[in-house]
């Protein structure tokens, strides 16, 4: 298949992996940003086959992961709604809000949807005239440009029974308050690929100086994550502090320029909890006043709902690179996919589901890349 | 949400107000809006994220970065893995 399998050529990214060992000459901790990436390496055991130099750590690029709890909590409430059919994508219905999640609403009688797209939610808003359909729309900056466009769309169609329930977060003030922070041991970054797909990589060069941290954009098959990680060390060996791009068929500096300018007509930024983080300031999106009507907090009055998470979790932690999800006491036993206590271990972009799927320490056996 | 692959377009259309595509992913088909990426033509290769294109792929920069890193394992055929 054209752009995946040369991308997958274990060949050319044995190549690689040799040219990174040839070229490190100290320990060095990177951190690629996106769930999707932390998926892909664990799956193809691309961590096992990196010089012992190489560390990398999981970062917070998990939508269905950071969305907060009191979020969730909020969308449980809409859901249970007789009026409403409340849509959302799959990975989110089994995320444990404070007492139940979206399935449990779903089995006992509320109408919740799983769809592939917030325009098929417009469609069933457009079809269901007599009910309120709201949408979750939760993401980072990749869901972004489809999510406002399906605000716009039921704007253009003269809804007024389309909502949606917003928990959008932006990588650039996380990648701020991860190198903030006195516990910080990242030294480069894998920037997430489909992200600056969207918003370019022009917003990163000041944090990259500000940090003294070398970021380069990466892509999601195993030879680009492998690319990206060479030129990251590249970067680090020779002592250079620039921003570079492992992904240039897909992520020019600008971005797609049409999208972001469809975010800035319907989204402002806004101060964002992230789950087990805590409040990020500026690290998100909500509607502009303009777009009120369509903000399903206002529409049925969930403002006001808050939560705490629970202390035995430690996605926090690891969502900030800090520890790995063998290293919570609950890996495995108290939570496992069937009975999760954090969000990272439902989402297949979490980094606890990924380790569990993959056998993360349930086996020592080093992953061959014949499997790729 | 994030693990995007590419599709080639094979059709375009509009829909409802919007570009719209058939997109073709090797063999499976989804529908996909252009509105993001008003340029597309068919046979373009694309990015897609629930439902919507979000990039053009741009195949000169793709075989670059294939040639330049075959130019690396070629190498290492040469002198030997290090
Ligand atoms: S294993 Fe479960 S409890 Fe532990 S950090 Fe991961 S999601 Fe939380």
């Amino acid at each position: 298949m054209k752009y995946v399998s040369e991308y997958r050529d274990a060949e050319l990214v044995r190549g690689v992996i040799d040219e990174i060992r040839r070229t490190v000459t100290h320990p060095w901790t990177l951190m690629e940003i996106c769930g999707g990436q932390t998926h892909a390496i664990v799956r193809h055991g691309l961590d096992q086959l990196l010089p012992p130099e190489i560390e990398l750590v999981h970062g917070p690029g998990c939508p269905v992961c950071v969305t907060p709890l009191e979020l969730i909590d909020k969308a449980l409430v809409i859901a249970s709604r007789p009026d409403v059919i409340f849509c959302s994508y799959g990975d989110m219905l089994r995320v444990p809000g404070s007492g139940r999640d979206l399935f449990s609403v779903k089995a006992q009688g509320g109408d919740v949807r799983v769809v592939y797209s917030p325009l098929d939610a417009v469609k069933i808003a457009q079809e269901n005239p007599d009910k309120q359909v709201v949408f979750f729309a939760i993401g980072f900056e990749t869901t972004a440009p489809p999510n406002v466009m399906s605000v716009l769309q039921a704007q253009r169609l003269g809804l007024k029974n389309y909502s949606i329930l917003v928990s959008h977060v932006r990588v650039p003030p996380a990648i701020n308050a991860i190198l903030s922070s006195p516990s910080n041991r990242v030294q480069g970054f894998l920037l997430a690929g489909h992200v600056c797909a969207v918003m370019g990589y022009h917003e990163y060069p000041p944090l990259a100086e500000t940090f003294n941290v070398p970021m380069v954009v990466t892509g999601f098959e195993p030879f680009d994550i492998v690319q990206g990680i060479l030129q990251t060390v590249q970067l680090l060996e020779a002592n250079k502090i620039e921003v570079g791009n492992a992904y240039s068929r897909a992520v020019t500096f600008e971005g797609n320029q049409a999208a972001q300018k469809t975010i800035q007509q319907v989204f402002m930024e806004c101060d964002r909890k992230w789950r087990g983080i805590g409040t990020i300031p500026m690290s998100g999106w909500c509607l502009r006043p303009e777009f009120e009507a369509f903000n399903a907090e206002k529409r049925f009055d969930v403002d006001a709902i808050t939560a705490d998470e629970s202390p035995l979790c430690i996605a926090g932690e690891i969502l900030q690179g800090l520890k790995k999800p063998h290293q919570c006491p609950a890996f495995g036993t108290a939570c496992a996919p069937e009975h999760p206590l954090g969000a990272t271990m439902v989402s297949s972009e979490g980094a606890c589901a990924a380790y569990y799927k993959y056998g993360r320490v349930l086996t020592t056996e080093h992953t061959e890349i014949t499997k790729i | 949400m994030c693990l995007g692959v590419p599709g080639k377009i094979v059709e375009i259309y509009e829909k409802g107000g919007l570009k719209m595509a058939k997109v073709d992913f090797g063999g499976i088909f989804r529908e996909a809006c252009l509105d993001y990426v008003p340029e597309a033509k068919t046979g373009d290769y694309c990015v897609i994220h629930v439902g919507f294109a979000i990039s053009l792929l741009n195949e000169k920069e793709a075989l670059e970065t294939l040639d330049l890193l075959k130019q690396i394992t070629d190498v290492e055929k040469e002198i030997g893995p290090g």
